[in-house]
């Protein structure tokens, strides 16, 4: 029973924390079916801002929310200097200028901070455990499962009522036909790079409260898990990132518990390697999601 | 077929006119910088093979490139040398010792082995789905060059590689890598892969088999690419995985893609321009870091600007800078032009 609700809890929090990574990518990729390489570096800006603003002795929710600002910026940026100049030319050319853009602000991380961690500061309760019903776990852990719930009910409710939400399923379905019924198109896209901005970071917080320290190439686990969520979950469906986010995690956490230590350094070959097979077997991913007309 | 063999021979008279360049001045420095710019035009090429005809991103390129390289130094470390760098090596292994050119071949034709059978099941994709799973395969790549203890030393640096590449062995792999790629596209395999570039539907309804097709270009790209990579390990001696991810990745890439990965003579000009351009913003770096004007090491200008180039291009001219055309065919159409005129 303990086991059960400790694998439970491991499993909920570290999917949560991989819905909410995937869920910011694939809100970019259901309007412009486009990838955005860049996507790690969002996480990367909001650690570096909670970073440089560490030292100013203001309240911690005033830092990080300050810190989900400029991962927001940063999304908007991103937008406007890799996304909306090449957009309508190839698929090919968006998916190098993300990648460039990746590594445009790796590099200046690494020229204008440093190459070497950054301590990042964190409330008290990140590093605390509690005992639940006899089992002990990282306070991080269950603010992670909070913040996904809410999260996860916020963007449910913001997709489903809200005008915005609903133009931006449209513009999702078939972007054309919602551009000739009145939505505007480049103001539709950049509130999804903004949104996806700020799921990036407050997930970069939580993220970078695991280990306390930023780096430079922070951003490229959690590129690689949302890739790997929203491929398995459906590239096409908001609901198939969550459940690809929930389905890695268990899948991660169920090999981190059977693999023999010999074999769990190898464990990120076997989960794309997992990848790949789902990608055969579905191309789709597990969930369709809405037919959808041509890129545009 | 005459502006094919102009392509061939301006292309290569380039790398030739390096070559000549580098010997009659005699710097060690620049024969290191013209060595290595014959073999990134070998994985350039090799990126272009796949990229340009099939039109779909290849993030598993440098993954092949390790895979070569790998494969090359296993075979040439000498036996004595063994015991020392790979102490896990495989009891079969140990006493295998070949030259350093039959084992650049073999690197190259495991590489293709390897691209053969993971990549067969994959070429049905397309778009973002294509991408994602040739980025998963490098990362799998790279993961197993990592924690393979036994063969690759894991992590650590690989030692003892016997040093076998010189310029004009690099410059000849290059040159028989401009002639392959060439070859390449214009053979049927090549223009029928094009054609379905341009229009998946319209030539899959034409009866073209793009899957196959496309997993022809991917094997033939990865045996480029490992005959790069094993060139690249015979050259530096000593490596360690990481030598085969991103960051190889992005310069490789950007090279391609500033030249203009449709084109063979898109591919060598980016190779010469931003090899160019990167040893000289090195030797800022380094002047900058010797001259201790900044309290840290100064790292990362080259990529920041290779970055910001690889942007510009593909705002202002997404092609790249030959988008189309190979030169041999542009000089030849403006030759012919001028004689209509006069």
């Amino acid at each position: 029973m303990t086991f059960a609700l400790q694998f439970l809890i491991d499993v909920l929090s570290l999917g949560g924390a991989y819905a909410l990574m995937a869920l910011g990518l694939v809100i970019v990729y259901g309007i412009l079916k486009l990838v955005n390489f860049a996507y790690g570096e969002l996480i990367m800006v909001a650690g570096y801002t909670l970073f440089l603003v560490g030292g100013s002795g203001l309240p911690w929710l005033v830092m990080a929310a300050v810190a989900v600002l400029m991962a927001v910026i940063a999304g908007i940026l991103t937008d406007y200097v890799a996304f909306r100049p090449v957009r309508a030319k190839s698929v090919t050319a968006v998916l190098i200028t993300s990648f460039a853009f990746s590594t445009l602000l790796q590099n200046a991380a690494l020229l204008f901070i440093s190459p070497r961690p950054r301590n990042v500061p964190m409330p008290a309760a990140f590093s605390q455990t509690v005992e639940l019903a006899g089992v002990i776990t990282p306070v991080r852990n269950l603010i992670t499962i909070a913040a996904a719930v809410v999260l996860l009910g916020v963007f449910t409710f913001l997709m489903r009522r809200t005008v915005l939400g609903i133009a931006m399923r449209a513009a999702a379905t078939n972007f054309t036909m919602a551009r000739m019924l009145g939505v505007p198109a480049n103001l539709i896209i950049s509130s999804a790079f903004a949104i996806s901005g700020l799921l990036a970071g407050i997930v970069g917080i939580l993220w970078i409260g695991r280990i306390g320290t930023v780096v430079p190439g922070i951003g490229n686990e959690p590129l690689l898990v949302a890739f790997i969520a929203t491929v398995i979950g459906g590239m096409r469906s908001l609901g198939g990132a969550v459940l690809g986010g929930f389905l890695l995690a268990l899948i991660d956490t169920t090999l981190n518990y059977t693999l023999s230590q010999e074999l769990l350094k190898f464990r990120d070959a076997f989960t794309f390697s997992l990848v790949i097979l789902i990608l055969l077997w579905r191309p789709e991913g597990l969930l369709k999601g809405p037919a959808t007309g041509q890129r545009t | 077929m005459l502006r094919h063999l102009l392509t061939i021979a301006i292309l290569a008279g380039l790398v030739l006119l390096l070559v000549a360049g580098v010997e009659a001045l005699g710097v060690r420095v620049f024969d290191r910088i013209a060595t290595n710019l014959c073999i990134s035009l070998v994985l350039v090429l090799g990126l272009q093979i796949f990229m340009g005809n099939s039109g779909i991103l290849s993030f598993a390129h440098i993954g092949f490139m390790g895979v070569g390289a790998y494969t090359s130094a296993l075979l040439t470390i000498p036996a004595q040398m063994k015991g020392m760098a790979l102490p896990d090596l495989y009891a079969v292994l140990q006493g295998v010792q070949l030259p350093p050119y039959a084992a650049m071949v073999v690197g190259g034709l495991v590489a293709a082995a390897v691209a053969a059978v993971l990549s067969y099941p994959l070429m049905r994709l397309s778009d973002a789905a294509a991408v994602i799973t040739s980025f998963a395969l490098l990362v799998v790549l790279h993961t197993i060059m990592t924690n393979w203890s036994n063969v690759t030393n894991g992590p650590r640096t690989l030692f003892g590689v016997p040093r076998a590449t010189d310029l004009p062995m690099a410059a000849i792999a290059a040159i028989l890598a401009v002639i392959t790629a060439l070859a390449f596209k214009e053979s049927r395999t090549g223009r029928l892969l094009r054609a379905s570039r341009d229009d998946e539907i319209a030539a899959g309804a034409l009866g073209v088999h793009t899957a196959q097709l496309r997993w022809r270009s991917f094997v033939l790209a990865a045996f480029v690419a490992g005959i790069g990579g094993a060139l690249w390990g015979h050259f530096i001696t000593s490596f360690s995985p990481n030598a085969f991810y991103l960051r190889e990745t992005f310069v490789i890439l950007g090279m391609l893609v500033i030249g203009g990965a449709n084109t063979v003579t898109g591919a060598v000009i980016g190779t010469f321009l931003v090899t160019g351009a990167f040893e000289g913003l090195r030797a800022i770096e380094g002047a900058l870091n010797s001259a201790r004007i900044f309290s840290e090491q100064v790292i990362g200008i080259t990529e920041v600007v290779l970055a910001l180039a690889m942007i510009a291009v593909l705002i202002l001219r997404p092609g790249g800078l030959f988008p189309t055309r190979e030169i041999g065919a542009l000089l030849a159409r403006k030759f012919a032009k001028r004689k209509h005129v006069s």
